[in-house]
């Protein structure tokens, strides 16, 4: 049953693909793992569940909308308005001082019930409605206004401002600075935050759905375990129970609804098997040093005695440092007065003084060769990424032409599609590993990983290469892809439970310290 | 046009009535105003000199603080502060959304400027001055500062 065979194929690599998000997925069909177990390689845990094991490099974590959020936040205030014995609209301004935390809250409730209203502007009389009025001899200190009949408000700490003056200032508060649940009293160092009540009585309604909005951000944003997918124009968030300390042992990848794979801790773009401190550690030094080092490493030596780096921009050989002074020769490296007093004749090349240096220079060399290395592999990697999937918009017309011309079904041309995307993938965890094998100490860990890596990348450049076959070529390949399709998925888990599991048991040595 | 409404009124109250060591410099339309400060103890860093305020109002002051900083003329030059960058720029929390109050105005401005010159000891500029007046093309409002000594 050749179909059949290409069907379970399609699918499984396709749920290995979503698999990180939603494990109702690959409920039913487990077959990847169990290739994986043939091939002998640690999934022990593998088949002592109903549920297949989650893989050792991913983590729990559930996607929620708009209104999920509105519903998780209705609940708690709900849960925590029943404890205090706080109507739900003061419950929910007492949440939000407290960022969220009910145990501190409810605790510190508890010791100094007073303290704490007063804190939040819901003192003793704050159930006398606050309302606007008129007073007499009254002048707005925003506006300078006197008028008789200016209408003015003030909350409880009584700076008393004029209602033109106070809505100006919120609206510019809230549209300009997108704040919401810490908008001061407009007086002068007073801390008094503008509670949601007096809010609703100053502004319009245009500014109130904006309000709401920003409280409801305030909640996600507050909230250590729930965490906005940052692809542009994404309205989910992410909660994962993750903590900032655990991030030097996982690397906690989440996938949003909307097909955005990021991590969790830092939240750029999915950077497994690295963990969070090496990739900020990378980044930096990529932003910092990459062009630099290149051109460096074309057009510079560095002086024999202090080290400078120097570059030659006169014609004659004979240098001498602006720094120590030092005089030397460019060709050979040697002390210039061995050159005798030829102008320039260097034929000294046996000379110690210049051997000697030339050994310097080389290892200075060395360690800008080797960043050079890793950064060329992990930036073409990125480079690549970005080929396939310009590829991988050809691909649909590829399908729809297969369709046409092989007389495909569309079920049977998604073998593209499939194939694509694990080529982005692999791409994107590759890309990492050479970020990461830039920090490992070399041992037999190392040496591991490094198979692991090769592995991975010879399967990823083959199946690449598949994808630049003409479209009648494509059909025939088809068996031929799936199967490098399913194995460069393999390899790509086999690489991430390595490095997962002795991250997790903290088994990796860096050349830095990473923190 | 509230600003200019506002402003109007802070400049009547101004002719009528100005803290010692401050005077206005110039003070034509609601765009952009001069005022002139100067330090009455005997503080050896600032003694006998003047220094010139430029503010520039936007169309929601008093809601949004002016943009103030010092300005060089022959006459005027940049006090010496390790909160005043030697371009003019002050980092000053009073002037940055987050630390500024619509009850402040031009005069409280200037009085809070002329009290963080009057004890100031250091005889130094920001960290960083250099690098930052060479390469520093933004406005001081999109610049985000750091406050991170507010005892000075």
């Amino acid at each position: 049953m050749d179909s059949d065979d290409d069907m379970r194929s399609v699918q499984s690599s396709d749920d290995d693909f979503m698999d990180g998000g939603d494990s109702p997925f690959s409920v039913d069909d487990d077959d990847d793992s169990d290739i994986d177990l043939d091939d002998g390689i640690g999934f022990e845990a593998q088949d002592k569940d109903i549920y297949p094991a989650k893989k050792s490099y991913e983590v729990d974590f559930d996607v929620f909308g708009p209104e999920q959020i509105q519903a998780h936040q209705d609940r708690q205030v709900e849960e925590v308005s029943n404890i205090l014995g706080q109507p739900t609209e003061s419950t929910a301004i007492l949440l939000r001082y407290a960022k969220w935390n009910k145990e501190r809250l409810i605790e510190s409730y508890m010791d100094r019930q007073d303290e704490v209203l007063e804190a939040v502007g819901l003192g003793s009389d704050a159930n006398v409605p606050r309302k606007i009025t008129k007073v007499k001899g009254f002048i707005c200190d925003i506006c300078c206004e006197d008028d008789a009949d200016l209408d003015t408000f003030a909350m409880k700490c009584g700076h008393r401002f004029c209602v033109d003056c106070y809505k100006q200032y919120l609206s510019q508060k809230i549209k300009e600075e997108g704040e919401a649940a810490r908008i001061k009293c407009p007086g002068d160092g007073c801390n008094r935050t503008v509670d949601s009540k007096s809010l609703d009585l100053l502004v319009g309604h245009d500014l109130h759905a904006r309000y709401h909005e920003l409280l409801t951000r305030t909640y996600v944003d507050d909230k250590d375990n729930l965490k906005w997918c940052p692809a542009p124009n994404c309205v989910y968030a992410i909660d994962c129970k993750v903590k900032a300390r655990d991030l030097m042992r996982i690397v906690p990848t989440v996938l949003c609804k909307c097909g955005h794979p990021f991590c969790f801790g830092c939240t750029l773009a999915d950077h497994q098997p690295a963990p969070c401190a090496l990739v900020k550690k990378w980044l930096k030094k990529c932003e910092d040093d990459s062009e630099t080092a290149n051109w460096i490493s074309a057009n510079t030596k560095e002086c024999p005695k202090c080290g400078s780096t120097i570059e030659k921009n006169g014609g004659c050989n004979h240098m001498t440092c602006r720094k120590c002074r030092h005089e030397f020769c460019w060709m050979c490296m040697g002390i210039w007065s061995e050159h005798g007093t030829s102008w320039y004749n260097c034929n000294r090349f046996e000379e110690k003084s210049g051997h000697d240096a030339r050994d310097a220079q080389a290892k200075s060399r060395q360690s800008l060769e080797r960043y050079l290395h890793y950064y060329n592999r992990y930036a073409n990697h990125e480079q690549s990424a970005k080929l396939d999937k310009d590829i991988y918009l050809k691909t649909e017309k590829k399908m729809t032409q297969l369709q046409v011309t092989a007389s495909m079904s569309w079920i049977e041309v998604q073998f593209l599609e499939s194939a694509s995307q694990a080529l982005q993938q692999c791409r994107q965890t590759l890309k990492w590993t050479y970020a990461f094998a830039y920090y490992l100490a070399r041992n037999n860990q190392t040496e591991i990983f490094e198979d692991n890596q090769k592995d991975l990348e010879m399967a990823v450049e083959n199946l690449s290469e598949m994808f630049e076959k003409s479209v009648d070529q494509l059909a025939g390949l088809k068996v031929d892809m799936l199967d490098k399709t399913s194995y460069c998925n393999r390899r790509r888990v086999i690489l991430l439970e390595h490095t997962a599991n002795d991250l997790k048991a903290g088994n990796w040595e860096f050349n830095v310290t990473l923190t | 046009m509230s600003a200019a409404r506002r402003l109007a009124r802070e400049l009547t109250k101004l002719h009528e009535h100005l803290p010692p060591g401050i005077s206005v410099a110039l003070a034509e339309g609601f765009q952009e105003w001069r005022m002139n400060i100067k330090v009455l103890d005997d503080n050896p860093i600032y003694a006998g000199e003047t220094y010139q305020l430029l503010f520039r109002f936007g169309n929601s002051y008093p809601i949004e603080p002016p943009e103030v900083v010092f300005k060089q003329t022959p006459e005027h030059p940049i006090p010496l502060h390790p909160h005043v960058y030697s371009n003019g720029i002050i980092c000053l929390d009073l002037l940055d959304r987050q630390g500024w109050s619509p009850v402040h105005n031009v005069e409280s401005i200037c009085v809070s400027l002329q009290s963080m010159l009057t004890g100031n000891t250091k005889r130094e500029r920001p960290p960083g001055d250099e690098q930052f007046v060479r390469s520093n093309r933004s406005r001081p409002r999109d610049i985000n500062f750091l406050f991170h000594d507010n005892d000075v």
